[in-house]
């Protein structure tokens, strides 16, 4: 087993969440190590926060072994939570306070003292780009600024290891980059980060390493780029076709071509490694798509494949 | 390292009990909070020292006319608005402290999630509950304070024991505060407030607030004497007038039991709720 000694951070080993009958995490090991953005990719419902949870030493596990910074969050959840930075899910800001006191009062509950964190939030606003609101309630803000007053307050107590969960669920494209950027720059300074998400492109803009989830167990582990080598292709390509030529493109034994294809109800897709020599030999076959697209393969192919494509919940 | 500092502080038996990540001994950060907060809403904090002042206005110009002396604790002979001002102070001291760990306590628990914030640092569901019903308290001692001069100015206490009064608001409250949380944990909705208000209602009327104990009948006194308030009033009563009685002891003990039993039920109740 792997221990603090060698930067591992987070080590879970069997970890089982139940909730009565219930099974929210079905035994899972995982470990992240020192500085790495590590993400939990998944459907609604695959026990993606229920990990969180249980890695922030707020929800105590049914099963399993679990250490985190070292420590074991049954024992030591006050001196762990101490080190650690979260960014929930939902907002849960103070809106009887201001932006600022939101800051203040959450350094205090860490035992830092009063001049710490007059200094702390100061710098922390300016990291948010939230200095000009510095003095008004939380409430009118924008869901975008919310997100980013709950990340520098997540950031009050110097963690080491942060964790945030979905992230940017809810927010527009500006606000969404405008985050990665700010996690950019808190790894560039060492923070370890774990991320949940379900944005692909999320996953492979800030994790270096992350494993997918599905009903309540891990079904696939790496970084992004090694998962896309290992359960795609290097390309797809997307055909469309006239109403009804779907099937003939099928009989025709378009599915020959490629290693794999998958039907969907409007197109085809064809997992390969060179979209465009796929096309030409699907033409010289005498197949006439619609319209053509050849692209690279994304996270997105890698989660749909191992997830599927019916809703979860 | 604060390994070792928080192994070798001493820790009172009662908080040993308590498991693990319960208590984080930082529950005046809470107490910080609820003061920041209050600089806002300082107009609704001054309108619970007028409530038990416009009662005791309506005893002294309305009631008092009608029924001029009551026989008091010792048997002697005192006026009725003397009678009454002990015991509106034990009940302003409850209703303060009800409100402030019932609606605020859901408020900021269902709606704000501030618990679920507050949990993700070091602090445990005990410094939550000690810490909240700590600022009743605090507000609780400014009430009391202000009401007890008020009702000596007007010179309706008689004995130096009435001092006493101040402490035992505090007491008071921190009872009701307690209990308060503890039972705000089982509110599923608004509307179950209904619920305490039914509560309230009966035993702010019937605490031997208006009218001494020996006018129920027998079964009656023993549910009344089961009322928390009630022993408040004796006690408030007992020292205004200076009419002392070991049954006191009693009474004091009741809201010792309750308010450590109701802080540490809704210490716990606070865990089976966030930390799941």
């Amino acid at each position: 087993m792997t221990t603090v000694g060698d930067g591992v951070l987070v080590q879970a080993n069997g970890l089982v969440k139940r909730f009565g009958e219930f099974t929210a995490v079905g035994g899972i090991d995982v470990a992240v190590r020192k500085g790495e953005a590590f993400g939990f990719l998944g459907p609604n419902g695959a026990g993606k926060s229920s990990t969180m949870r249980m890695v922030a030493c707020v929800s105590p596990r049914t099963e399993g072994e679990l250490s985190v910074l070292g420590m074991d969050p049954d024992r030591d959840g006050p001196r762990i939570r101490a080190r650690l930075g979260v960014v929930p899910q939902l907002d849960n800001l103070d809106t009887e306070l201001t932006v600022r006191q939101n800051l203040q009062v959450y350094g205090r509950y860490f035992g830092l003292s009063r001049a710490t964190v007059r200094a702390k939030a100061t710098e922390l606003m300016e990291f948010a780009q939230l200095s000009e609101r510095a003095d008004d309630e939380v409430e009118p803000l924008s869901g975008g600024m919310k997100r980013r007053l709950t990340i520098a307050r997540s950031l009050v107590n110097d963690p080491e290891l942060l964790l945030l969960d979905e992230p940017t669920t809810g927010l527009d494209p500006q606000a969404r980059h405008l985050l990665w950027d700010k996690l950019y720059r808190l790894k560039q300074q060492g923070v370890t980060l774990i991320i949940t998400t379900h944005f692909m492109d999320e996953a492979e803009q800030l994790c270096d390493r992350l494993v997918v989830m599905d009903h309540s167990r891990i079904v696939a582990e790496g970084a992004p780029s090694a998962l896309i080598k290992q359960y795609s292709t290097r390309e797809v390509l997307e055909l469309r076709f006239n109403p009804g030529e779907q099937q003939d493109a099928l009989d025709n034994g378009v599915a020959d071509l490629v290693e794999r294809i998958e039907v969907l109800p409007d197109r085809l897709l064809l997992y390969t490694e060179n979209g465009e020599s796929t096309l030409e030999t699907a033409h010289a076959k005498g197949i006439r798509p619609l319209s053509s697209l050849v692209r690279r393969s994304t996270l997105e192919d890698v989660f749909l494949r191992l997830t599927g494509r019916s809703l979860v919940d | 390292m604060s390994t070792t500092q928080t192994d070798t502080r001493v820790v009172s038996p009662l908080l040993r009990i308590a498991p693990t990540g319960m208590y984080a001994r930082r529950a005046r950060m809470l107490v910080e909070r609820s003061v920041l907060v209050s600089r806002k809403m300082w107009l609704i904090i001054l309108s619970g020292f007028f409530e038990p002042l416009f009662y005791l206005l309506a005893f002294q110009v309305g009631f008092g006319k009608l029924v001029e002396t009551v026989q008091g604790p010792g048997g002697q002979t005192m006026s009725y608005v003397a009678f009454v001002a002990p015991a509106l102070l034990a009940s302003s001291a409850m209703n303060g402290a009800v409100y402030d760990s019932t609606f605020n306590i859901f408020f900021k628990m269902r709606y704000q999630r501030l618990y679920e914030g507050v949990l993700a640092t070091p602090l445990g569901p005990l410094d939550i509950a000690m810490g909240e019903i700590s600022w009743a308290l605090v507000r609780g001692v400014l009430y009391a304070v202000a009401f007890f001069a008020v009702v000596s100015g007007m010179g309706l206490v008689t004995s130096p024991w009435a001092l006493l009064m101040v402490p035992v608001a505090i007491l008071i409250a921190f009872a009701f505060a307690a209990i308060g949380m503890a039972a705000t944990t089982w509110i599923r909705s608004t509307t179950d407030f209904g619920l305490i208000q039914l509560v309230l209602i009966p035993m702010f009327l019937f605490s031997t607030t208006f009218f001494p104990l020996s006018v129920f009948p027998g079964a009656v006194q023993v549910i009344i004497q089961i009322f928390p308030l009630y022993h408040g009033v004796e006690l408030m009563r007992g020292l205004a007038t200076g009419v002392l009685d070991p049954s006191m002891l009693g009474h004091l003990a009741y809201l010792v039991v309750l308010a450590v039993v109701g802080m540490l039920v809704a210490a716990r109740r606070l865990r089976v709720l966030l930390l799941r």
